[in-house]
């Protein structure tokens, strides 16, 4: 599915990755840890082909993303989902036009300005808020949800997509520990019957060792391991998080973010992460 | 569908079809009667006469004198505009003071010193006044006040200055006094308990924190009024506007096109100044 | 250095103010003006120009938002060529395609704001002639410049993270302006239309200075025949109807942001 060959991404200045190569198979479940400030995000938005490598090359199902056209790319991202730790959703919009918001890559202008007035498909996000557990949050208005209602409306908007890959960045770390077992299992559950490739980036070591088959440590922009659970040792996690708090990787983690649902329109902040 | 079943679909004009339907009756209406014809003026034949028209404007008359009376007319209006909102400022400050809720009969200010019946009705008069004068002078469009002054001082560049100073006094003075009821309750009260008298808290609690506002709005205003001291001219309150008036009414095209590059360049001008006074002074 | 210039070019002297000549004519305004003009005949022909002055600021803003919102899309430089959504967009040229229309929109926003709109007026007086329509075309021009320019500031101060969501699950330009960018910015738009709308109304009360129709046409006529009592009530209704815009913009504000 994707390989990546000594990836580095430079922000003015600040190296975020730093040297990074890995090849991921289809199909597979890979947790990524590490502390905050590792770098995780970034490699997360570059999987999305959202940001473009400084250097190095990323390819995905075997061709170079660098050379793909504008056309190309476009249909390259709608094979690929993302759920993100602050979830991204459009706070005043229904939750149905969030969910439905997933077929904007197929959708022609025309129908998505269409669909605004009457939705289309509305079935399909009907029977993906269900396959969350909150069917009946269909036409409430998105901001007016919980925080971790309003995970699932992103869950869905992914489900509606029908993606070949889920990337999932800190999907839980703003929600409460019991509702992130949920949604870790959910997610684990949903690419499995469809055989996606899902990839998450997790706060919580706990977490990533129970539930997932291959785990990939990053430091400083670096991978320093790639380790089934088992193989995983409590000095190798020493190590990854040395100098970080012991609260960082703890289940739940810390609650950023939390504050800042449903505002609509705020200064232009810098990216987190 | 059991989920859109419990939860019914909303139409989708949902509970805003009134608003919506008398939004468009009240644009219905607007078409019918203002007459607009956008379906004659976008025809070949109207667009062509246009074309001839913007045509005409080219080239802009580079003349000197052409040139000369431009920058002659534009310096005079950027005076008006300054000179305008220099005296609009002095005017609104007093005005403020006494539209200022807060500073003439409530508020922290008045906790523990209630004046007596009599003083309180004096207060709430000057306060009634203050807000009253502030309503008109800027409910009056400026050129309605340059019609008046013209009248009462004659032409040229002064009733202008005087027009805008009245109206941007009314506007400045409405935000000035918002901006003063809005600050920071703590160090008033901090200057009071020092036992500073009212004047001594309204310099050293009150002014400097809405300073920084005063200034912003002034700037804002002199953009406005730089644009507004441009028309002024049309009534004969001096500036570019007479010479555009002028230019239009003789059919001297290109004249006008370097009158109305002026008045661009000027704005722009304008706007690039106190866009770098503001980063300066705030 | 520059006040005491302006104030010598602008001819500023006080006492022209105070002089005979000066307190003679404000005596004799003040002594025309009052008692105002309000009987039934002519407050009844009052109704015809009042709704005039309206129907040119409703129109006026329909113009002004059918000029302001596409130049003003254009404007937006999240959306043109900065920012997250262009990161991974073709390669140098691709960008500097995107920055030519940016540009010329940006320009013609300038060009249409500076200008201020009673010259406009007094152009499109030109162009079609005396009545409303020069009227509405001037304020659809002027203002169409100065939404096109707010808007695009309100756009490109929205959240970027959604507009990111959208863009990388594949969404194109237009979805991501449907689903993002414009329900985001929506209260912020309307709020700022709405305010816009307040000030056209007091504009068109004055767009017939220049012959452009609306209750500014009997203003000035009344102030050249120094029917000053007639003047007078002209600026009570301007601010009546001031008042009740104000009123309306107000409630609809309300219901819109809530």
């Amino acid at each position: 599915m994707y390989e990546l060959t000594d990836v580095r991404k430079v922000f003015g200045g600040l190296v975020a990755l730093d040297g990074v190569s890995l090849t991921v198979g289809r199909g597979e479940h890979v947790a990524f840890i590490g502390p905050s400030g590792a770098g995780k995000t970034t490699l997360f938005r570059l999987l999305n082909l959202t940001l473009a490598p400084t250097s190095g090359t990323l390819r995905l199902d075997g061709v170079d993303v660098a050379a793909l056209s504008a056309g190309a790319l476009r249909r390259a991202r709608r094979r690929i989902g993302t759920i993100y730790q602050q979830h991204n959703l459009v706070g005043r919009l229904r939750v149905v036009h969030n969910v439905l918001a997933g077929n904007l890559g197929r959708w022609s202008a025309a129908t998505a300005l269409a669909s605004l007035v009457r939705p289309r498909d509305v079935e399909a996000a009907a029977r993906a808020l269900a396959q969350v557990g909150i069917p009946d949050k269909l036409y409430a208005r998105t901001d007016e949800l919980s925080g971790g209602q309003q995970q699932r409306v992103a869950i869905a908007r992914v489900l509606v997509q029908d993606p070949d890959v889920i990337l999932a960045d800190e999907p839980v770390s703003s929600v409460d520990p019991g509702l992130a077992v949920t949604i870790v299992a959910l997610l684990r559950e949903i690419s499995s019957e469809s055989g996606k490739t899902l990839l998450m980036n997790l706060h919580s070591v706990e977490l990533a060792l129970a539930w997932f088959p291959r785990i990939v440590g990053i430091r400083h922009g670096r991978v320093v391991f790639d380790l089934a659970p088992d193989k995983v040792s409590s000095e190798r996690l020493e190590e990854l998080y040395a100098g970080h708090g012991e609260e960082e990787r703890e289940l739940g983690g810390p609650r950023r973010g939390v504050a800042s649902f449903g505002k609509a329109c705020r200064p232009l902040p810098g990216f987190a992460g | 569908m059991k989920a859109a079943g419990r939860h019914a679909a909303p139409s989708p004009l949902g509970r805003w079809w009134p608003t919506w339907l008398a939004l468009a009756a009240l644009v219905v209406w607007s078409w019918l009667g203002t007459r607009v014809a956008l379906g004659p003026l976008l025809s070949g034949e109207a667009l062509a006469a246009i074309a001839t028209y913007v045509g005409r404007l080219f080239p802009p008359d580079l003349s000197a004198p052409a040139l000369r009376a431009a920058a002659v007319g534009a310096w005079e209006t950027f005076a008006i505009s300054l000179v305008g909102s220099v005296l609009a400022g002095l005017l609104a400050l007093p005005l403020a003071l006494g539209a200022t809720a807060t500073l003439v009969y409530r508020g922290v200010l008045y906790e523990r010193q209630r004046p007596g019946p009599a003083a309180r009705g004096l207060r709430l008069a000057l306060y009634a006044a203050s807000k009253t004068v502030l309503a008109v002078c800027r409910t009056v469009p400026e050129i309605v006040w340059a019609l008046i002054f013209v009248f009462i001082v004659g032409l040229g560049p002064f009733p202008g200055v005087l027009a805008l100073g009245v109206h941007t006094a009314g506007v400045l003075g409405k935000l000035f006094s918002e901006a003063l009821e809005d600050v920071d309750r703590a160090p008033v009260e901090a200057v009071q308990s020092t036992g500073a008298g009212r004047p001594a808290i309204l310099l050293y609690g009150i002014l400097p924190q809405a300073l920084p506002q005063f200034v912003s709005y002034w700037l804002y205003r002199w953009e406005v009024n730089i644009r507004a001291a441009a028309v002024m001219g049309f009534v004969g309150a001096g500036g570019l506007g007479q010479r555009i008036y002028v230019a239009i009414s003789l059919f001297q095209e290109q004249q006008l096109l370097t009158l109305l590059l002026a008045v661009y360049i000027m704005v722009t001008l304008v706007d690039a100044l106190s866009a770098w006074l503001r980063a300066r002074l705030l | 250095m520059t006040l005491g210039l302006s104030l010598w070019t602008a001819e500023v002297d006080p006492r022209r103010l105070f002089d005979a000549q000066a307190l003679a004519n404000a005596g004799r305004f003040v002594a025309g003006a009052f008692p105002p003009r309000v009987d039934v005949e002519f407050l009844r022909f009052l109704a015809g120009p009042v709704a005039e002055t309206v129907q040119i600021s409703v129109m006026g803003m329909v113009i002004a938002i059918a000029v302001g919102l596409p130049l003003g899309l254009l404007a937006t430089a999240s959306l043109t060529w900065r920012g997250i959504l262009h990161e991974r967009a073709g390669g140098r040229a691709r960008r500097w395609l995107g920055l030519l229309p940016y540009g010329l929109a940006r320009a013609t926003l300038s060009l249409f704001r500076s200008i201020p709109e009673y010259v406009w007026a007094l152009v499109f007086v030109r162009a079609v002639g005396l009545g409303p329509f020069a009227g509405v075309l001037a304020l659809g021009v002027a203002y169409g410049g100065m939404l096109g320019k707010i808007y695009s500031e309100i756009l490109e101060s929205v959240d970027p993270q959604p507009l990111e969501a959208l863009h990388a699950a594949g969404a194109g330009r237009p979805g991501v302006v449907l689903y993002g960018l414009l329900p985001e910015a929506l209260p912020h738009l309307v709020s700022y239309t709405l305010y816009r709308w307040e000030c056209a109304i007091r504009a068109s009360a004055i767009m017939g200075f220049v012959g452009a129709g609306g209750i500014g046409q009997q203003v000035e006529l009344a102030m050249r025949m120094f029917q000053f009592d007639e003047v007078v009530t002209l600026l009570a209704v301007l601010l009546a109807l001031v008042a009740a815009v104000d009123l309306v913009s107000q409630r609809i504000r309300a219901r819109v942001v809530a």
